[in-house]
């Protein structure tokens, strides 16, 4: 069953779904008994694999966060795109770093260019950050990841 | 070494911090977080602590400090806090494995070696740690019993000397600082302790640490001598350590306003069983037991009324609608007309691992269809936030008996669409 109902200007769809079973079943076997010969893959099965294992180090310290803007696009990185970001990590030179800059996170390369240290985004359009005591800056996590969907969702 | 050593680890006012670490413009300025329903403050930053606001403060009583000092203001976003609380608690424990989570913001840990040259070293390296690896400032105390760890604790918060790091295990200055500690504020002195001890001279955590054990086992019972000796450094108290299997699940609220009607409480009832239902199958447990309990508001002169019911599904169940139907019964059960109610609650008892769950031959079974439309919901609602699909019975209007929070903040951790963003 399906139906529509409007509440305060939002569409709201109604389906049904059983609150319970009616009817008792009567379940003779639980499980599936086997019949024939055991796969001969069987012994050979390992364990799967398990994406979290692979990028995520340090669960305890790892965030995921969602990029906002084109300002690291040479680096793959795109509007969108969700970055894993390890604070456990200390940033090397040419970390690509999530910062907090003046109150606002922002994903940048951090570089040190003659013992200057700058936030330096992947896209001539932006200019070099200097980070020399001037502004509010400091390290918020070293991102390890980028996922970018290739389907539109 | 010879004895155990604790270190009690305490979160700096760990609401506005969780906060902080997501929104880095609440850094440096006055924050405050609100109870349920955007009543009192709950949590502060250092800042708005020195502007003299008040633990408990009922926010509508101070609208001229927020204007003039321009004081953030947050509804309590437990579901952030509750996933920052379980990283803290993580990182400790590559501390320690022996960890007693006390609350949703300290923990004590047994710490049985450590590779530093002193303990202060070693809580640095966990404060530092902690701080890194999760945004969250915390106060360590060191010392060999749970008692002294919390007078460590909260010297370490309060003296800026220290650091945030006290280790008192045989602290030369240990009695100038007991002397610094109001009796009233040592773990396990009540108030009624406090007043008792204050009238026979006994001011300080030192002045009790020194006090005649026998007079004080006298009047504060086995209990009261414990303290007097874990004052001393002896330990009495051990780790708690948390059992693996929960004992239940408890969704209860205040609503924004006093409700009356049935329907409505309904309704409100329905969202609890839902989010309950949610936490027991996140953690593959079915309930075998619900309680649906309802109160008045006991701080006003209205009539009052509590009561609560229980009833048990035929078999182990984590099926919202279910659970609804159950938790609607019982509420039919134990509502009477005419009250002004508060509160209404569900709480799910004797949980069991949904994969050992005893299925009786003559009554109805679980399907899988059954598993997999919450399985569905479920993860529906973990990407597009709570309530995207729901029970019908949990209304489809706009919640009036929902809590009051207007300023509340992403969930940060835990809903793909509440991301924290960077540019």
């Amino acid at each position: 069953m399906k139906r529509k109902t409007k509440s305060e200007g939002n569409i709201v769809e109604i389906f049904s779904i059983p609150e319970e079973l009616k009817e008792v079943k009567l379940p003779l076997f639980l499980t599936k008994i086997q019949a024939g010969f055991p796969s001969p893959a069987e012994d050979y099965i390992d364990q799967k694999l398990d994406l979290n294992e692979y990028a995520i180090k340090h669960p305890s310290a790892t965030f995921f966060v969602r990029v906002n803007g084109e300002s690291m696009i040479n680096a793959g990185i795109f509007h969108n795109d969700l970055l894993i970001v390890d604070r456990s990590l200390q940033p090397q030179n040419n970390s690509i770093i999530i910062a907090n800059l003046d109150g606002e996170l922002t994903v940048k390369r951090f570089s040190k260019k003659r013992n200057k240290y700058y936030l330096v985004a992947e896209n001539e359009n932006f200019p070099d950050i200097e980070v020399n005591g001037d502004r509010n800056f400091e390290v918020w996590g070293v991102a390890t990841f980028v996922l970018h969907s290739l389907r539109n969702i | 070494m010879s004895r155990p050593i604790f270190a009690l680890i305490d979160c700096n006012n760990f609401y506005a911090s969780c906060e902080r670490v997501f929104n880095p413009k609440l850094n440096n300025v006055p924050v405050v977080v609100l109870s349920n329903n955007d009543g009192c403050i709950i949590s502060l930053s250092n800042e708005a602590k020195a502007i003299g606001i008040k633990m408990g403060e009922p926010i509508f009583k101070i609208p001229h400090m927020v204007k003039k000092h321009n004081i953030q203001v947050l509804s309590s976003n437990y579901t952030l806090y509750g996933d920052m609380s379980q990283r803290v608690m993580d990182t400790l424990k590559n501390f320690s494995d022996e960890i007693e989570v006390y609350s949703i913001d300290e923990a004590f840990i047994k710490i049985s070696n450590y590779t530093f040259d002193s303990l202060t070293e070693y809580g640095r390296k966990i404060r530092k740690t902690v701080k890194q690896w999760t945004g969250i400032p915390i106060s360590v105390g060191i010392s060999p019993s749970k008692t002294l760890c919390k007078a460590a604790n909260h010297i370490a918060k309060r003296m800026k000397e220290y650091n945030g790091v006290l280790d008192l295990t045989d602290h030369k200055d240990a009695d100038k600082l007991l002397d610094k500690i109001d009796v009233r504020d040592i773990w396990g002195v009540g108030r009624q302790y406090t007043k008792f001890l204050k009238s026979y001279n006994i001011n300080t955590a030192k002045e009790l640490k020194y006090a005649d054990e026998k007079f004080i086992q006298k009047y504060m019972t086995k209990v009261g001598r414990q303290t007097v000796l874990e004052l001393k450094g002896i330990a009495c108290k051990e780790l708690e350590q948390e059992t693996s299997d929960k004992k239940g699940i408890c969704c209860a609220k205040s609503f924004g306003h006093k409700l009356e009607e049935l329907y409505v409480i309904k309704e409100a009832l329905a969202n609890y069983v839902s989010i309950a239902a949610a936490k027991l199958r996140r953690q593959n447990l079915a309930a075998s037991e619900v309680v649906v309990f309802i109160e008045t508001n006991r701080f006003t002169s209205d009539p009052q009324y509590f009561n609560s019911a229980s009833m048990g599904p035929e078999i182990p169940s984590s099926y919202t609608p279910k659970l609804i139907n159950i938790a609607h019964k019982l509420l039919d059960e134990i509502f009477r007309k005419g009250y002004k109610y508060k509160k209404v609650g569900v709480m799910f008892n004797h949980l069991v691992k949904q994969n050992t769950i005893q299925f009786d031959l003559f009554k109805p079974q679980p399907t899988t269809e059954m598993f997999t439309i919450m399985k569905t919901a479920d993860r529906i609602n973990s990407f597009w936030g709570r309530n995207t699909v729901k029970s019908a019975a949990c209304g489809v209007n706009i919640r009036t008996w929902w809590m009051n929070q207007k300023k509340l903040s992403k969930r940060y951790t835990t809903v793909w669409s509440e991301l924290p963003l960077v540019s």
